[in-house]
């Protein structure tokens, strides 16, 4: 008893089981990767611990009785408004550990969330809104350069385009799936999103774990992605698709690399990142081949040379406190995209202080990178790309509002199949079958299904979009870019006005 | 552009081409069946050889741009002169040799294939090389290196010489040798002093299985240098050798 953990009873949540209800089918010991529940062979019947529980809300799913209830565990330590209870916890665990504090999914802590402080126009009497059930409404995107001009010759067929246009991604929405790497997920969502992508036009991105050969066949509706691990990235790979990411930042963990521990390097993800079993697969924090944006220029033109020319170059980097800046020069280096990610974003696994701490909201970076690219001149040079924490798709019409071409869902997609943000994604033991490896629990993700859910989120996204665009009088995706003429917003300070470039609701 | 052509055998003089013009002439000349090309008065032009793959062959006269041989999976080039950064960056399979000193972050990333430099080589060489199955990269230095050499190495081999070197005063490695290495062994020739080694990493003797690698590769180097093999190995060898395959392992604890 000389060194007990002080934490040991200060689990997070409480497994309540109603007694009458419970039939102790063992439905719940079979579904809880974490062994929270057990079969008590003494008194034959069901139990469980509660210490063991992450609060992935599984056993209370499937339970057939619904005798299952997880809570947070009521016990509270005294009011502090300094010191909530999770900074007390995370001091006990650091004791005992000596470790870096690690979690899942995105931003924990309550810093604005600036789409809550914008409202939507509509239409009313001196403009007519539009039905677009009843009329076309288009929300078709390309992503990609856009040249300076156009210019037209006369054919015997009529007029034609002169211009030579840089290659574009086409999408159906402007919403695409973002980067999540086979080995952070697994292959079935993989699939999942490469149907779902497919069905419904848009795009979704391998992350940094290299492409699974099964699905190259769904390269017309692929981003691969290049990290500074180069995981799975070769020749056939980087032609594979319809477009490459270079990722250099991400919103969750700014300024750091990424480690896939080896738990998650199965056959399959060893295969396909190209790295052996087991180790951990690390990716350093910066590409070491890139230290300015002139080497940054350097690689964006090593890819567009190894496609000859024929795929946009995408950048993505964690919106941080030059963002603005940072964007321009990626522009100016050859990006055909920019992709700007919000501290709001998620992840398998970030240190907690750069998860909640680290970067900016994605609102305010989108219209300054916006605002500072239109000022330069150079906004056609590229698209711009919004992700971290749309929740919704009046988030998506927001973002689109301050200036975004198009927007990556990551967490939405993933609770489209059941994620319940427990954050617990690094474990390898995801129960819902997401963030893990392992067969046993891979298999409840059914790529079908998976994909059908996909689909159905993108196009009911797409559908309320085209009501709100109608609502607005327009008839087109095109006329809201950049349009934030159709935000107004509420309890925000004339700076932040002034950096979301919206007026007041009222004036 | 000059252009002598032969059925597979093309001749570029490459002085003053832009390397955009330059680069699609070889992947042209490629498509049209071309398996040898030789490019003289090189000057800087980026990407040669940069996605190419197959049995391909370059000599290159002059001094190469960066990124050369990007993504390459297969090709084998020559160059008669020095190279610039990034040679070989992410590159899958493949040859190349280079007569004189390459630039800064030469096999970042590659996954298989050898890189033979005669001189010295820069900072950050060899960044992350990793393994696969039967591809084991290989990158050998006749000179002296930077700093970073192997960082984060996950697979394959660096053998350093510090033999055929400008910088006669400099360790023959820089600063940070190896830090973070979780997989691959790098080889020095002579003693390696220990303040140039990364955190947690040791300089340690070779055993009959490295001297056999370092045998066959250094047979190979002195073979396309014209140098005389049994010199170089005349001097004892010492390796180092990642403390871990998951050196991070107990970084974390969830929060």
């Amino acid at each position: 008893m000389l060194f007990q953990p002080i934490n040991k009873s200060y689990n997070d949540f409480q497994i309540e089981r109603d007694k009458d209800a419970c039939i102790n089918c063992e439905v719940c010991v079979r579904q809880c990767s974490y062994g929270a529940h057990e079969w008590d062979e003494n008194r034959k019947l069901v139990r469980h611990d509660n210490t063991k529980c992450v609060g992935c809300h599984r056993c209370e799913a499937l339970c057939p009785t619904q005798a299952l209830t997880i809570r947070r565990k009521q016990s509270e330590f005294r009011e502090h408004a300094l010191w909530k209870p999770h900074f007390i916890k995370n001091i006990y665990k650091q004791a005992d550990t000596g470790g870096v504090l690690l979690g899942g999914m995105g931003c924990v802590t309550g810093i604005p969330i600036y789409f809550d402080n914008l409202l939507l126009d509509a239409s009313q009497v001196t403009n007519p809104s539009i039905d677009p059930l009843r009329e076309p409404m288009e929300l078709k995107t390309f992503l990609g350069a856009k040249p300076d001009r156009l210019e037209f010759e006369e054919t015997d067929h009529g007029p034609r385009v002169k211009t030579t246009v840089a290659p574009q991604i086409e999408l159906e929405y402007p919403i695409m799936f973002a980067a999540m790497s086979l080995g952070a997920i697994n292959f079935n969502l993989h699939q999942a999103m490469a149907r779902a992508a497919t069905e419904t036009g848009i795009a979704w991105n391998t992350g940094e774990g290299g492409l699974h050969k099964d699905l190259y066949q769904y390269g017309k509706n692929t981003i691969v992605q290049v990290a500074s691990g180069r995981f799975g990235v070769h020749a056939d790979y980087l032609n594979a698709g319809v477009a490459i990411e270079i990722k250099i930042g991400q919103g969750a963990k700014p300024g750091i690399g990424g480690h896939l521990p080896g738990e998650k390097i199965d056959a399959r993800v060893s295969q396909t990142r190209m790295i052996p079993l087991g180790s951990d697969a690390i990716s350093p924090a910066p590409h070491h081949d890139i230290y300015s944006i002139e080497d940054l220029h350097q690689l964006i033109f090593a890819l567009k040379e190894a496609t000859a020319y024929t795929k946009p170059v995408a950048v993505k980097i964690a919106a941080v406190h030059h963002a603005a800046a940072i964007a321009s020069g990626v522009v100016r280096a050859g990006a055909d995209i920019v992709v700007v990610d919000g501290i709001r974003g998620g992840t398998g696994a970030a240190p907690a202080m750069f998860r909640d701490y680290v970067g900016i909201p994605i609102e305010l970076a989108l219209a300054a990178v916006d605002q500072r690219l239109r000022d330069e001149g150079i906004r056609n040079r590229a698209s711009i790309v919004a992700s971290g924490g749309i929740r919704c798709s009046a988030d998506a019409i927001k973002a689109i509002a301050l200036g975004a071409d198009a927007i990556y869902i990551g967490t939405a997609a993933l609770m489209a199949v059941g994620c319940t943000m427990c954050g617990r994604c690094y474990t390898g033991k995801c129960p819902w079958g997401i963030a893990t490896n392992d067969p046993n629990l891979a298999k409840r993700q059914n790529p079908d299904i998976a994909a059908r859910k996909m689909a159905n989120l993108i196009t009911a996204w797409g559908h309320e979009m085209q009501e709100m665009l109608g609502a607005m009088g327009l008839n087109s995706i095109e006329s809201l870019r950049g349009n934030r003429d159709k935000l107004r917003a509420v309890g925000l300070n004339q700076i932040e006005l002034d950096i979301l470039g919206v007026k007041h609701a009222g004036r | 552009m000059n252009q002598t052509e032969s059925e597979q055998l093309l001749t570029l003089e490459a002085g003053g081409i832009h390397y955009r013009d330059l680069n699609e002439t070889i992947r042209q000349a490629v498509a049209d069946g071309v398996t040898e090309f030789k490019l003289t008065g090189v000057k800087g032009q980026r990407y040669i050889a940069t996605g190419l793959k197959g049995d391909l062959h370059f000599l290159i006269q002059g001094t190469p741009g960066q990124d050369m041989a990007a993504f390459m999976n297969g090709p084998c080039i020559r160059v008669e002169g020095n190279a610039q950064d990034g040679v070989g960056n992410t590159m899958d399979d493949g040859r190349i040799v280079i007569t004189g000193l390459a630039g800064d972050v030469i096999g970042y990333s590659m996954r298989g294939g050898k890189i033979f430099v005669r001189g010295d080589v820069g900072y950050r060489v060899g960044i992350h090389m990793k393994a696969y199955l039967d591809k084991l990269p290989t990158v050998i230095i006749g000179g002296k290196a930077g700093d970073f050499l192997g960082e984060y190495m996950a697979g394959g081999v660096i053998i350093l010489l510090g033999l055929f070197t400008a910088k006669t005063m400099a360790p023959i490695a820089g600063r940070s040798l190896g830090t973070g290495m979780h997989g691959g062994v790098i080889y020095v020739r002579g003693a390696l002093p220990e303040e140039q080694l990364g955190p947690g990493l040791s300089a340690q003797p070779v055993d009959d299985e490295d001297r056999r690698i370092i045998v066959e590769n250094v047979t190979e180097f002195a073979a396309e240098f014209g140098e005389n093999p049994s010199l170089i190995l005349a001097e004892p060898f010492i390796k180092v050798r990642p403390f871990s395959h998951r050196p991070y392992k107990n970084l974390y604890c969830p929060c």
